[in-house]
């Protein structure tokens, strides 16, 4: 193994590693154990949002949506919980039914309507954000039930249990893409469309079923974002595809498809939840901490460049 | 044959009518000796064809000479000047210009804006429009060709966006075009105007290097012709010295060397049939049949068509119209999904792009098919059994790699082919079609390869062999079918075969 592939590999270890010992010699307390578990309950709804976008983004789409399905799904989701009168579960399934949806309707613009998954996308942000205004009335939608909250704020020992939601997605989407046949379709559409046609993949299968799942995970994210606010606030998400792209990439999934993969994400999610929490710390102000996370994604884009360069330099 | 002279020992390079010679040049890739001692001159005002099989080393001579590539040995003289090129701009300022098969220009652009793309005539500030419209036009008036300098390039044909690149040759004050199968894609009535133009630059003086595979047009329209074999020289002198017969030798004529291991196939029932199969503008009436345990060669030229109806009977590029018959019944296939069900599986021409997942191991990529058949989609993949069967193929078509997890561009070329072949045979084929089996892999590599299509077809498997390689279709086929502009021109029984008669159809000779 050379060393691009050392880097390539294990790369985003190597950078978190490097955040924290800059950050722990700021301020020590930043591995103390409250604060780790502060951490993971901050990164969860970008961190459930990155799963989705993994899976996009190995077929070597896009997602765009993210954020604004966050805010509409946990609005329907509120909605029905409050005005509609279902109970908190009913209230999850009906979230999650339309993040599904509305995945489904971005990824039928992609594979049928041969549209770039950038456009695709983004007039579903568009949409969403529209709809959440049209739903909320452009007020926040509060009084769900504590059941309907609980998974967004509550802690369970030291643990929030939205930190140990997103692992346990990890995990599961980790068995997916490692073990299944589905898995390594995924992998198989992003690594080479050609080569998975010929090897009788059904691609515009996969391509579609990706961004169901980013749709669903959105939704997970949306549902606890309300818990963690006790309302669904209307302008909730904005901007967060950014923060869920970035951590992918930073995770090592290429932009191009076919590599990576959510172990990655993972340390990806924490690269960006430690870079807020240690920025917050140093109290750099919040227009500031825009400027380095859009930073920290040019550079990471670079690295990937750079990488598929030396990839493709080796056959 | 005592038609072979060498040049260079015998013309001065400073002679004045000597445009360009190219003397003793060698070039060597990883495996191949692309280039041994290969000389060509060309002369003011004469048309010199450049002739040989697909990798026979006009396409890297050509490379040489636009500066893309550069020779490990040999000279290159240009209007009595010894040059020596670091990229393709030294070679467009030294007033060479190359015309490849696939035109170089930007769609969107006019006319006139393709002739001057970055040279654009400046006015003060901005860009001279209309200097560089008149101009555009004065170039195409003396080339006695009316095409409007304000157009836009994508609605012009093919054949009047080869007259833009041949003005935008003339632009730079090429001396030397060299123009590569200019005739693929053109009418019958867009080749003659070719021509005329072809004889004004020659009046002109300008030295025209002529690449094609068509021998018509090569004694219509040259004046002397070179012919390549395996990277080397083996013919050149003026034109009426040669018959069509004599040249196809020069470019076949080569004792098959290798030795193939083809054991004869008993005769049995058919498996494949296909009827009248036609996709539009590609290929037409193509109809076959395929024997069980049979290998059956397809020869033909690149652009032919071959790959286009293994395609379209792989369900990759459906068929317009035709049948195709599996086994004796009817079948349709809108998929390569639909033909893998059916025991049909394609290996393809181009390994890297169609048939390997390169970001993938050496596992994955042998596994990968077979995953298809046997797993529902969301069942866990038993990791076990999937190292046993990619274990199995190694063993059985010894494919060297490092390590199951091996990445398989660490592979060399044959052990890739190796790996797209074990894929295929993971869903028991029923008949397999081999685009280019042993395109880019070493000797020892091709002959491992043969015999396991030898070892294949005795297991009862079908194969459908495409190859550009004569000794390979001449050494392996039981039948051979030659293609040529998307027809079925030509069938030969093994007893039959002759490479003079697969090179004289494929090249449209007249026999």
């Amino acid at each position: 193994m050379n060393s691009t592939v050392v880097l390539r590999k294990y790369g985003s270890f190597l950078v978190l590693g490097f955040l924290l010992l800059i950050l722990a010699l700021f301020y020590p307390g930043v591995l103390s154990f409250s604060n780790v578990a502060n951490v993971f309950s901050q990164v969860a709804v970008v961190g459930i949002c990155a799963v989705g976008m993994t899976f996009v983004m190995l077929t070597g789409g896009i997602d765009l949506s993210v954020g604004s399905l966050v805010a509409l799904t946990g609005a329907v989701g509120a909605w029905l919980n409050t005005h509609g009168g279902f109970h908190w579960s009913l209230a999850w399934v009906g979230a999650v039914l339309v993040g599904m949806l509305c995945g489904l309707i971005s990824g039928l613009f992609v594979q049928w309507g041969k549209m770039p998954p950038f456009i695709a996308t983004l007039s579903m942000m568009a949409i969403a954000r529209g709809a959440t205004l049209l739903i909320t009335r452009g007020y926040p939608i509060s009084g769900t039930s504590s059941g309907f909250n609980y998974a967004g704020w509550a802690y369970l020992g030291p643990f929030p249990v939205s930190g140990l939601l997103m692992l346990v997605l990890i995990a599961i989407a980790w068995v997916v893409l490692r073990k299944t046949r589905f898995g390594t379709y995924v992998y198989a559409v992003g690594d080479d469309p050609e080569t998975a046609r010929l090897a009788g993949i059904s691609i515009s299968k996969v391509r579609v079923i990706v961004y169901v799942i980013s749709g669903a995970c959105s939704a997970f994210g949306g549902l606890l974002m309300v818990g963690r606010l006790w309302s669904a606030q209307p302008n909730v998400g904005m901007g967060m595809e950014l923060d869920v792209i970035a951590s992918v990439v930073l995770g090592g999934t290429s932009l191009f498809g076919g590599v990576g993969g959510v172990g990655g994400t993972l340390i990806g999610v924490l690269i960006m939840g430690f870079l807020d929490n240690g920025l917050r710390m140093l109290e750099l102000s919040s227009y500031l901490q825009q400027v380095v996370k859009g930073a920290v994604f040019i550079g990471v884009v670079g690295a990937d460049l750079y990488f598929k360069k030396v990839r493709s330099g080796k056959c | 044959m005592n038609l072979t002279f060498k040049e260079g020992g015998t013309v001065s390079p400073a002679s004045p009518k000597l445009l360009l010679l190219m003397r003793d040049i060698h070039k060597r890739y990883p495996g191949v000796y692309a280039l041994r001692g290969v000389s060509f001159s060309v002369h003011a005002g004469e048309v010199h064809a450049l002739v040989g099989e697909n990798g026979a080393g006009k396409s890297t001579l050509v490379k040489i000479l636009e500066g893309a590539v550069q020779p490990d040995a040999g000279e290159i003289w240009v209007g009595g000047r010894k040059v020596s090129w670091r990229g393709p701009r030294d070679a467009i300022e030294a007033g060479i210009s190359v015309i490849h098969q696939e035109l170089s220009l930007a769609p969107h652009l006019t006319v006139a804006q393709n002739i001057f793309l970055g040279r654009e005539p400046r006015g003060g500030l901005f860009i001279d429009r209309r200097r560089m419209t008149e101009e555009s036009r004065k170039i195409f008036s003396e080339l006695g060709v009316d095409i409007d300098a304000d157009a836009q390039v994508s609605a012009l044909t093919v054949g009047e966006q080869q007259l833009v690149e041949i003005a935008r040759a003339l632009s730079r004050n090429a001396r030397i075009i060299a123009m590569d199968e200019p005739t693929s894609s053109l009418s019958a009535k867009e080749t003659e105007s070719l021509f005329k133009v072809i004889k004004d630059l020659k009046k002109k003086g300008v030295g025209i290097i002529y690449i094609s595979h068509r021998l018509e047009e090569i004694f219509e329209i040259a004046d002397r012709v070179s012919v390549l074999r395996d990277g080397e020289l083996v013919g050149s002198g003026p034109l009426s010295k040669f018959s069509q017969e004599e040249i196809v030798s020069l470019m076949v004529g080569r004792e098959i060397k290798a030795f193939f291991p083809r054991t004869a196939a008993p005769l049995s029932e058919v498996v494949l049939e296909v009827r009248n199969l036609t996709r539009k503008g590609v290929f037409s009436d193509v109809s076959f049949s395929l024997r069980r345990g049979e290998i059956l060669g397809i020869a033909g030229l690149v652009g032919s068509g071959r790959s286009d109806v293994a395609m379209s009977i792989f369900g990759a590029y459906p068929p317009d119209a035709g049948e195709i018959l599996f086994e004796g019944k009817p079948i349709k296939i809108g998929s390569p999904r639909d033909a893998i069900a059916r025991g049909i599986f394609l290996v393809p021409e181009d390994r890297k792009v169609q048939g390997l997942f390169l970001n993938m191991s050496v596992k994955h990529n042998l596994t990968i098919v077979e995953l298809l058949k046997k797993f529902k989609l969301l069942s866990l993949v038993n990791e076990k059994a999937r190292e046993e069967r990619a274990r199995e193929f190694i063993r059985e078509l010894s494919i060297r790699c490092g390590s199951l997890n091996a990445e398989i561009r660490s592979l060399s070329g044959g052990n890739q082919q190796k790996v797209v072949i074990a894929k295929g045979l993971s869903v028991e084929p029923k008949v397999l079609i081999l685009d280019e089996p042993t395109r880019g892999i070493d000797v020892g590599a091709k002959a491992e390869v043969h015999r396991l299509m030898d070892d294949l077809t005795r297991r009862g498997i079908s194969i459908l062999m495409i190859s550009s390689e004569l000794p390979e279709v001449m050494g392996m086929s039981d039948r051979v079918l030659v293609m040529r502009s998307g027809r079925i021109v030509a069938s030969f029984d093994r007893e039959n075969l002759s490479g003079e008669r697969i090179m004289m159809a494929a090249a449209g000779g007249s026999e």
